[in-house]
């Protein structure tokens, strides 16, 4: 059997190899309009999706519900609608309703508090949803997680809740980008209000969460503190989510230590705080001096679950709503107007993660991840709370005011429960860029 | 040494809480032949009991004060509870003694959790495999943790002690050490003295009452008693429900200690099931023995000068205390000849 019918000739292989020509041609045609742009996700209507992930179950729901707030007011006041919000006051005017053209819409997704459920949901959003970007996280082991797939995936990752020197030190990524503080800085910030408070001759006693978030807090107080003249008795490492932790507090009255670091978050540093209160620590004389309890990374929320154990206690704190700055008070107006209780400090760093993706895609007048990364490093703006900041090209770290708090002894309302204490300036917790290690790589645009 | 001692009370304190929870277990997997996944749920629904009868008793009345606004322009409310604005300290003193009483509302409302939970959904497993057991109260658990959480949040409520035994003793200088070394919190051993009660209410009734004797019985041999025609149904629901009622009593007496969360019962409920295992399936005395004699290891377990040697001891002692158990002596501590014997 034969599939040449006719005998060849000079007009039946012109024809030939104008069909081949076209065939060949064909697949260059398609994929130079797929790849037009050159990126993954690029958006073709009229719309862009942005993928908030945030603990809608699990140890920090609360924290989550209230980063989904912030991201719902903060897609609002991107599509022009409602009061601004924090556009009002942001230096950057870029946003005029919409970004590039486009309305904002949103996927949300759930991270549980857990690295693999995280990864999970922020894939489906990615793959199945077309986020172009990926926001949220509620801890530093899911920031990093989330972070370390939006750089294999090809898109940005703006974090939320992370603390860990590690998100931005030694596990950073090109495509990712951080506006909280880290534990460097608020052992910067911390070391010089409880050397006012309490003096140089001091040894304290650290009891620390066991993951990333943890080990990077006890470090930073630790380097801190010892650098002003305390000594450290014991650094005792606590598995998560103990819930009682007697044991671990008993030992500290007989150790000789006269003041107690807990370097706890959520649920942990409400029961550790809670019991170590119990065991009279606050009441406590040791050394001639009276006991001191510390809480390094405070947040409103949390405080309020400790109730009237953190009155007096020492922290520090990204962003408290009680701050007088245009910006912080633009914020709190608006999200009180909307929820009927003030923001956390969640809320307004993932509120002001969404404004500045939107931000910057829009001075960059694309969605393609690399623009984008291009735009946010280097940034300098105003008008978002905590004074001028720089969001550092070489690590991708925000530099900005920090909070020292103390638990408010006599609140006037359930949501005043901290009191600011310190603002303390910029320049006083920048440091070396090649400080915490790792290397930001190459960006990835998906292509 | 007065670190030994402190440790001993931690312990016990612990183990307190482990023995209540395991004392239920038992005696609905002794009279009922249950596995039931979820009774950490009863003892979190006890500890919200608490956590409700005081929202109650807060309720507040709001009023505005016009010449003052909120940061976001609302006008600024002053609260007060309603039983301070009408009774006053009398007022204050009920919700100053809110854990405690709530063991009032508390015994009623476990009373018909339990009873509700027993005849809609136990009572059609009593002949099913232990794995559908345990599948459909673990089921149950989580359904209960999620209406909770939706209710009450994620977030921990601290529920405060009476003033009067907020503070901690100072043992130590009543036993000769230097003061401040051994000290425990009052409230503390308010719940050890509490938690004793319940397990000698228990055994008393047990051991002292016609139906406790009905009940020793059918833990002993259940088809026989029903041989006898003695309504053996309408006793294992009232079994269940005091079971029920002592996890719940329990959890409203442990608020003070831990927060009350959602998640509390799932924390205790793995680590009660190893005391019941270790104690020995069936048995009460068993039950109470492991739980202090658990919550004793896991303390001491967690002391540095241990853990300097032994790295991670105080998360596995538990376990590995089960296991050595189980291979040296299936049938647990106290357990009966026969149970999980091959």
């Amino acid at each position: 059997m034969s599939f040449i019918r006719k005998p060849l000739n000079r007009r039946s292989i012109l024809r030939a190899g104008a069909m081949g020509g076209a065939a060949l041609a064909t697949p260059t045609i398609f994929t130079s309009r797929a790849w037009s742009a050159g990126y993954l996700n690029e958006p073709t209507g009229s719309e862009v999706v942005f993928g908030f992930n945030v603990p809608q179950t699990g140890a920090y729901a609360d924290e989550g519900a209230d980063e989904l707030r912030a991201y719902q007011l903060a897609v609002k006041h991107i599509n022009g609608e409602g009061d601004g919000g924090m556009l009002n006051t942001f230096s950057s005017k870029a946003l005029q309703g919409g970004v590039n053209g486009k309305k904002v819409t949103y996927v949300t997704g759930d991270t549980q508090t857990k690295s693999d459920a995280a990864r999970a949901s922020a894939k489906r959003m990615i793959e199945k949803d077309g986020a172009i970007m990926i926001t949220g996280g509620s801890s530093s082991g899911v920031a990093i997680a989330v972070q370390s797939l939006c750089q294999e995936a090809g898109v940005i990752f703006m974090a939320g809740l992370t603390h860990s020197n590690d998100t931005t030190g030694k596990d950073k990524r090109k495509n990712g980008f951080r506006h909280f503080f880290n534990t460097e800085m608020s052992g910067a910030a911390l070391a010089p209000v409880l050397k006012n408070a309490f003096g140089t001759d001091r040894t304290a006693y650290h009891l620390t969460a066991d993951y990333t978030w943890g080990w990077s807090q006890e470090g930073s107080i630790k380097k801190y503190t010892e650098g002003m003249g305390w000594k450290t008795a014991a650094a005792v490492r606590t598995p998560l989510g103990a819930g009682d932790f007697s044991q671990y507090i008993t030992p500290v009255l007989n150790s000789g230590a006269d003041v107690l670091v807990l370097n706890h978050y959520g649920k942990d540093m409400v029961n550790s705080l809670t019991q170590a209160v119990q065991f009279g620590l606050r009441d406590k004389q040791v050394n001639g001096k009276d006991f001191a309890i510390v809480v390094p990374l405070y947040s409103r929320l949390m405080a309020q679950g400790a109730g009237e154990n953190v009155k007096g206690i020492f922290g520090s704190t990204n962003w408290h709503w009680s701050l007088q700055d245009e910006g912080s008070k633009a914020f709190v107006k608006s999200f009180g107007q909307e929820y009927g209780f003030p923001p956390s400090q969640a809320a307004h760093t993932t509120y002001c993660q969404a404004l500045l993706y939107a931000d910057a895609a829009q001075r960059a007048g694309t969605f393609d991840p690399c623009g984008i990364a291009a735009a946010l490093e280097g940034f300098e703006f105003d008008g978002l709370g905590n004074g001028p900041t720089l969001y550092r090209a070489d690590d991708h770290q925000c530099f900005k005011d920090v909070l020292v708090v103390k638990g408010k002894e006599n609140p006037s309302s359930q949501f005043d429960v901290l009191e600011v204490v310190e603002v303390t300036p910029r320049a006083q917790v920048e440091y070396p860029a090649d400080l915490l290690g790792g290397e930001l790589g190459a960006c990835n645009n998906g292509a | 040494m007065d670190v030994i001692l402190l440790q001993l009370l931690n312990g016990l304190d612990k183990g307190g809480a482990y023995a209540l929870i395991a004392l239920g277990l038992t005696l609905i997997f002794g009279t009922l032949g249950v596995v039931n996944f979820a009774h950490g749920a009863l003892f979190m629904l006890g500890a919200f009991c608490a956590v409700t009868f005081n929202a109650l008793l807060s309720l507040e009345l709001v009023t505005t004060d016009p010449e003052k606004t909120t940061a976001w322009g609302t006008p600024l409310e002053i609260r007060t509870p309603y039983v301070e604005a009408y009774l006053g300290d009398f007022g204050h003193w009920i919700l100053n003694y809110s854990v405690p009483v709530s063991i009032l509302l508390a015994i009623p409302v476990m009373l018909l959790i339990g009873f509700i939970m027993e005849r809609g959904l136990i009572k059609h497993f009593y002949n099913r495999a232990h794995a559908d057991q345990i599948l459909v109260t673990f089921g149950l658990a989580i359904v209960l943790q999620e209406i909770v959480k939706s209710i009450f949040g994620a977030n921990p409520i601290p529920q405060a002690a009476p003033e009067t035994v907020r503070g901690a003793a100072d043992i130590g200088a009543a036993l000769g050490f230097d003061p401040g070394v051994i000290v425990y919190p009052y409230w503390r051993m308010v719940y050890l003295a509490f938690a004793g009660a319940i397990i000698a209410a228990v055994f008393a009734f047990l051991q002292f009452t016609t139906f406790g004797m009905v009940v020793r019985a059918g833990m002993a041999d259940r088809h026989t008693v029903g041989l006898l025609g003695i309504n053996i149904e309408r006793r294992f629901t009232i079994v269940f429900a005091i079971a029920a009622v002592v996890a719940g009593l329990a959890g409203v007496m442990y608020t003070p200690i831990l927060p009350p969360d959602y998640h509390m019962g799932m924390d205790f409920l793995v680590l009660s099931f190893v005391v019941v295992v270790v104690g020995g399936m069936g048995s009460l005395p068993g039950a109470v023995a492991a739980g202090f004699l658990l919550g004793i290891l896991q303390s001491f377990a967690s002391m540095n000068e241990v853990k300097a040697i032994l790295p991670g001891i105080d998360q596995i002692i538990i376990y590995l205390v089960a296991v050595v158990i189980l291979l040296v002596r299936p049938r647990g501590l106290l357990g009966r000849k026969g149970v999980m014997e091959s």
